[in-house]
C-alpha cells in the first residue's frame, strides 16, 4: 500500500478544486473574490444596525491604554461608540462596494484584515458603551495566550517544511511541560527548560524514527504520540504528584523588563515587560525566518519539502535532513511546554494543554507554513481568546463559546480556500523512498 | 479462493495464514502490557526508596505491585459475571466508534473527527429524545435515527470539503472536533437542553423509554446497545464488500483517479464516506447517553473514545471482524482498569498508555518483529492510511 509517486509539478497549481472537485462554475479566484465582498458588506450592515444604532450606543467608551503600576501619565482614550460605528460602516461599505465591483486583487486579503481589525473595533466600542474598559490588559494578555501557540505553530512549521506532518503537537507540550515541572521543582527553572526541550526533541525523535524510517502512516503517529503523552502524564499526575506536591511546585520566570524599551507607551508593556518565554519565541520566529529563507539549511530543507527526489538527485541528504529538522521541531515543542508550567502557571495540570497543540496547527495552516505568518495566526487567536475572556467583564451577553469556536472556523475557512488560500509543501505528508 | 473465503478474508482481515494475522497484534499487545508494567514500577515512589536499602526486598515488592494491578486488571474484566458484563457494556461504544474510522480507512479517508461527531450524534439523538413522546419501541429507532443524521451530517460536511475544495479531511475533522465541543458545551446551557435549577452545562435526562435495556436484566450493565452495535458491524461488512457502493467506496480509496476515470461520481461517494463513518459515530454517541446513566449529557460526554477508535480499527485492520475483537480487548482494557484504580490504586490512565503503544506496534510491524526477533513474513509492511495535505 506504499505510494511512493511524487507530484509532478513543484510549483503546483493554485487552482482551489483537486482532482476530486466536481464540476466547473466560476473560477475559484471570482468565487472567493466575491465571498469576501459579500463578508465586507454583511460587516457594514452589522456595525450599522447592532453596533451604531444598538441601543446604549450614545455613552462614551473609555479605553485605557496604561496599565497602573506604569511610570507615565495614565492613557484614558474616549470614543463614541456612535460615531466609531457609522464612520467604520461607511468604510466597510465603501471597501465592500470596490471588492464587489473592481475588486483589490492580490490585495484583498489585507483587505479584509484590516476590516476585520475595523469591524472588532466598533464592536469592542459598542461593548463598552458607558464604561471603562481596559484595552492594554486585554492586549497584554493576547501577547502572553500567543507564546504557547506560536511555539506549538513552529513546531509543526518545522517538520511539515521538511515534509513530515506533524500530529503530535500537543503530545510533545503536554510531555514538556510535565518535565519542565518536575525537573524546575528539584533543579532549578534553567534546567527545567533545558529538560523540557529535550524531553520534546525526543518525542520528535520517536515521530522522525516512526514515520522516516519505518513509514508509519504520521498520522497514526501524531494521533499515538498524543494518547499515550496524555495518559502517562495524566497516570504520572495521579500516581505521584498528587501524593508528592513538591515535585509540582517549580519556581516560575519572572518578568524581565528591558531598559528603555520598557518606557514606551503600549508596546512596552506588550512587548518588553515580558518573561524569557515571550523574548525566546520572537527570536525563534527571527531566526526560523531568516534560516528558512536565507540560508543553506532552509533552501535545503524547503527543497526536501518540496521535491525530495530532485533534492536527492542534487546529493542533499534528504533523510538526515528530516531528521533534524523534526527533532528540533520537537524541541522548539518542548520550549513551548516549559512556557506554558514555568512561564504561567507553575504548576503541572491533567491535559492542561487543552488544545494548545492544535491550535499551535491551525496557526501553521494560517499562517501559511511561515514563521512570520504563525506569529501573526496566534495573535489572532491569541486575540479570540482574550477577549473571550474579558467579554464577561464588560457585560455582554454574547456566549463565549463562539468565540472560542474562531480559531479553528478561521482554519476550515482557510483550507477550504474560501478566503485565500493555504498551500502546504508538495511532499507534505509523503515518506521518501530511496529508489 | 472461493467466494466464501474471500468473504471471511474481506471481514476479518485475516488471509489464509492466521498465524501471521495475530502475531503482530499479540505481540503488541505483549510488548504494551510490559512496557506499562515497567510504567508502574518506576512511578512506585515508596519502593524505589527501599532499592538502597534492601534491593531483594523491593524486588518482590516491585513484582508484587506489577502483578497485583494486572491481576486487578484480569479480574475487572473478565473475572466474574458482572466483569464480563462490565467488558462488553464499555465494548459497545467502542465498536460502533472503532467502525466508523474503519469505513474511512478502508475507502481511503482518516476520519480523525469520531469524536465530535459522536457528540453532535448525541445531541440530536437527545434531542429526538425530548420532544418525540412514544412508546420505547417506537421512539428508541427515531432515537438512534436522529443520532444517524447528526453525526452523519457533521462529518458529510468534511467530507463535501474535501471533495469540492480538497481540504484535507485531517485538518477540517480536527477542527470540528473542537467546534463541536463548544457548540455542545454552548447548547448545555440553552434552555432546550439544560436541566431546569442547573447553571453548569447539563442535559435533562434522556426520556426512560428512550434507554437502552439491559440483556440479561438485574445488575448486569450491558445494554441492548450491544446487539446494536454488532448490527452495525454486520450491515458495514455487508455494505464494504455486497454492495456496489461498498465497492464504489473501496475504489475511491484505493485510487480516487481511477474511480473518476471508471465514471464514479467521486464527489458523491467521498461525502458518503464521511456520512456513513459519521453516522456510524453519531450511534456511539447516542449510546453514551442511551446506555450509560445518568443518561445526561455533559460536556465531554464522548469520553475519548473517539480517539480510542483510531487504535482500534489499526487492531482490527479496519475489517468488522477485526474491529468487534479490538472492541472487545479495549474494553476489556478499560473495564479492567477501573478495577485496577479502584482496587490497587494504579491510576487508569494507565490503559490509555497502553493503548497508545499498541497502536504504534500495530502500525509499525518492522519495529515489533525487531524488538521479538521474529523473522520471515517480510510482506507484511506499516499500512499508510492517508495521502499527504498537498492534494
Amino acid at each position: 500500500m506504499t505510494s511512493a509517486a511524487m507530484p509532478s509539478d513543484i510549483g503546483g497549481s493554485d487552482l482551489g478544486g483537486s482532482d476530486l472537485g466536481g464540476e466547473v462554475r466560476a473560477t475559484p479566484e471570482q468565487r472567493r473574490a466575491r465571498i469576501v465582498g459579500l463578508v465586507e458588506l454583511a460587516m457594514a450592515m452589522f456595525v450599522l444596525f447592532i453596533f451604531a444604532l444598538g441601543e446604549g450606543s450614545d455613552q462614551d467608551a473609555t479605553f485605557k491604554l496604561a496599565l497602573p503600576r506604569d511610570r507615565f501619565e495614565p492613557l484614558d482614550w474616549t470614543v463614541n461608540p456612535q460615531i466609531v460605528g457609522i464612520g467604520i460602516a461607511t468604510v466597510l461599505a465603501v471597501l465592500a462596494g470596490v471588492q464587489l465591483t473592481k475588486g483589490f486583487g492580490s490585495r484583498a486579503n489585507l483587505i479584509l484584515g484590516g476590516a476585520m481589525a475595523l469591524f472588532i473595533f466598533a464592536f469592542l466600542a459598542w461593548a463598552a458603551a458607558g464604561q471603562s474598559f481596559s484595552l492594554i490588559g486585554m492586549l497584554t494578555s493576547t501577547v502572553v495566550l500567543s507564546v504557547p501557540v506560536t511555539l506549538g505553530g513552529l513546531a509543526g512549521l518545522m517538520c511539515e517544511r521538511v515534509a513530515v506532518i506533524n500530529i503530535g503537537i500537543e503530545g510533545q507540550l503536554l510531555t514538556s511541560a510535565f518535565v519542565g515541572t518536575v525537573v524546575g521543582s528539584t533543579w532549578g527553572s534553567w534546567t527545567a527548560v533545558v529538560a523540557a526541550a529535550l524531553a520534546g526533541a525526543l518525542l520528535g525523535w520517536v515521530l522522525a524514527v516512526l514515520s522516516i524510517k519505518y513509514l508509519v502512516d504520521q498520522i497514526v503517529v501524531g494521533v499515538a504520540i498524543n494518547i499515550f503523552a496524555l495518559g502517562l502524564t495524566s497516570f504520572l499526575s495521579g500516581r505521584v504528584l498528587s501524593t508528592n506536591p513538591q515535585f509540582n511546585s517549580p519556581d516560575r520566570f519572572r518578568t524581565v523588563a528591558i531598559p528603555w524599551l520598557e518606557d514606551i507607551p503600549m508596546l512596552g508593556n506588550l512587548f518588553f515587560k515580558q518573561n524569557v518565554f515571550l523574548y525566546g519565541t520572537i527570536l525563534l520566529v527571527v531566526v526560523i525566518h531568516f534560516g528558512l529563507f536565507h540560508t543553506r539549511w532552509g533552501l535545503r530543507s524547503r527543497a526536501v519539502g518540496e521535491h525530495p527526489k530532485a533534492a536527492d538527485t542534487v546529493g542533499i541528504d534528504v533523510l538526515r535532513i528530516r531528521y533534524r529538522n523534526v527533532i528540533l521541531g520537537g524541541a522548539i515543542a518542548g520550549f513551548g511546554g516549559a512556557a506554558l508550567t514555568l512561564g504561567s502557571t507553575g504548576r503541572f495540570e491533567e491535559n492542561m494543554t487543552a488544545g494548545v497543540g492544535f491550535i499551535g496547527l491551525a496557526a501553521m495552516i494560517f499562517g501559511r507554513w511561515r514563521p512570520m505568518g504563525v506569529l501573526g495566526a496566534a495573535l489572532v487567536f491569541g486575540f479570540a481568546r482574550a477577549m473571550q475572556q474579558k467579554l464577561g467583564i464588560l457585560g455582554t451577553n454574547i456566549p463565549s463559546e463562539f468565540l472560542s469556536m474562531a480559531p479553528y472556523i478561521v482554519t476550515i475557512v482557510v483550507v477550504a480556500g474560501l478566503i485565500g488560500h493555504a498551500r502546504p509543501p508538495a511532499a507534505d505528508g509523503q515518506p521518501y523512498i530511496k529508489d | 479462493m472461493t467466494d466464501q473465503e474471500k468473504f471471511f478474508s474481506d471481514l476479518t482481515g485475516v488471509g489464509t495464514r492466521l498465524r501471521t494475522a495475530l502475531l503482530t497484534p499479540m505481540l503488541a499487545l505483549i510488548t504494551a502490557l510490559l512496557i506499562g508494567g515497567i510504567v508502574i514500577a518506576v512511578t512506585d515512589v515508596d519502593t524505589l526508596r527501599l532499592w538502597g536499602d534492601s534491593p531483594g526486598e523491593a524486588f518482590s515488592e516491585t513484582i508484587s505491585t506489577v502483578a497485583g494491578a494486572y491481576k486487578a486488571l484480569f479480574v475487572g474484566a473478565f473475572g466474574s459475571k458482572a466483569a464480563l458484563s462490565e467488558t462488553l457494556f464499555a465494548a459497545t461504544p467502542l465498536i460502533l466508534a472503532g467502525l466508523a474510522v474503519a469505513v474511512g480507512f478502508q475507502a481511503g479517508l482518516f476520519n480523525i473527527g469520531v469524536e465530535g461527531q459522536m457528540l453532535i450524534g448525541g445531541m440530536t439523538a437527545l434531542y429526538v429524545g425530548f420532544t418525540v413522546d412514544l412508546p420505547g419501541p417506537v421512539l428508541i429507532p427515531l432515537v438512534l435515527m436522529g443520532a444517524i443524521i447528526g453525526g452523519g451530517v457533521w462529518a458529510g460536511f468534511a467530507g463535501w470539503l474535501r471533495a469540492n475544495s480538497g481540504a484535507h479531511e485531517v485538518i477540517t475533522t480536527i477542527m470540528l472536533n473542537f467546534i463541536a465541543a463548544f457548540l455542545v458545551q454552548w447548547l448545555l446551557k440553552t434552555s432546550t437542553f439544560q436541566e431546569p435549577g442547573r447553571t453548569d452545562p447539563i442535559s435533562r435526562p434522556i426520556d426512560s423509554s428512550a434507554r437502552l435495556g439491559r440483556i440479561f436484566g438485574g445488575d448486569l450493565r450491558v445494554t441492548i446497545g450491544l446487539l446494536i452495535a454488532l448490527a452495525a458491524a454486520a450491515f458495514v461488512g455487508w455494505l464494504m464488500y455486497r454492495t456496489t457502493i461498498g465497492f464504489q467506496f473501496r475504489t475511491v480509496g484505493a485510487n480516487a483517479d481511477a474511480a473518476k476515470y471508471a465514471g464514479m461520481n467521486v464527489t458523491m461517494l467521498t461525502v458518503g464516506v464521511m456520512a456513513t463513518s459519521g453516522a456510524l459515530a453519531g450511534l456511539a454517541g447516542a449510546n453514551q447517553l442511551m446506555a450509560l446513566p445518568p443518561h445526561q449529557a455533559q460536556v465531554g460526554f464522548s469520553g475519548g473514545i473517539g480517539f480510542d477508535a483510531i487504535a482500534l480499527a489499526l487492531v482490527g485492520r479496519s475489517r468488522p471482524v477485526g474491529v468487534i475483537w479490538a472492541g472487545l480487548l479495549f474494553g476489556a482494557l478499560t473495564a479492567g482498569g477501573r478495577e485496577m484504580q479502584g482496587a490497587e490504586r494504579i491510576p487508569v490512565d494507565l490503559v490509555e498508555v497502553i493503548q497508545g503503544l499498541i497502536i504504534v506496534f500495530i502500525a509499525a510491524p518492522a519495529l515489533i518483529k525487531a524488538i521479538w526477533r521474529v523473522k520471515g513474513d517480510t510482506d507484511e509492511q506499516s499500512e499508510r492510511i492517508t495521502t499527504g495535505w498537498s492534494t
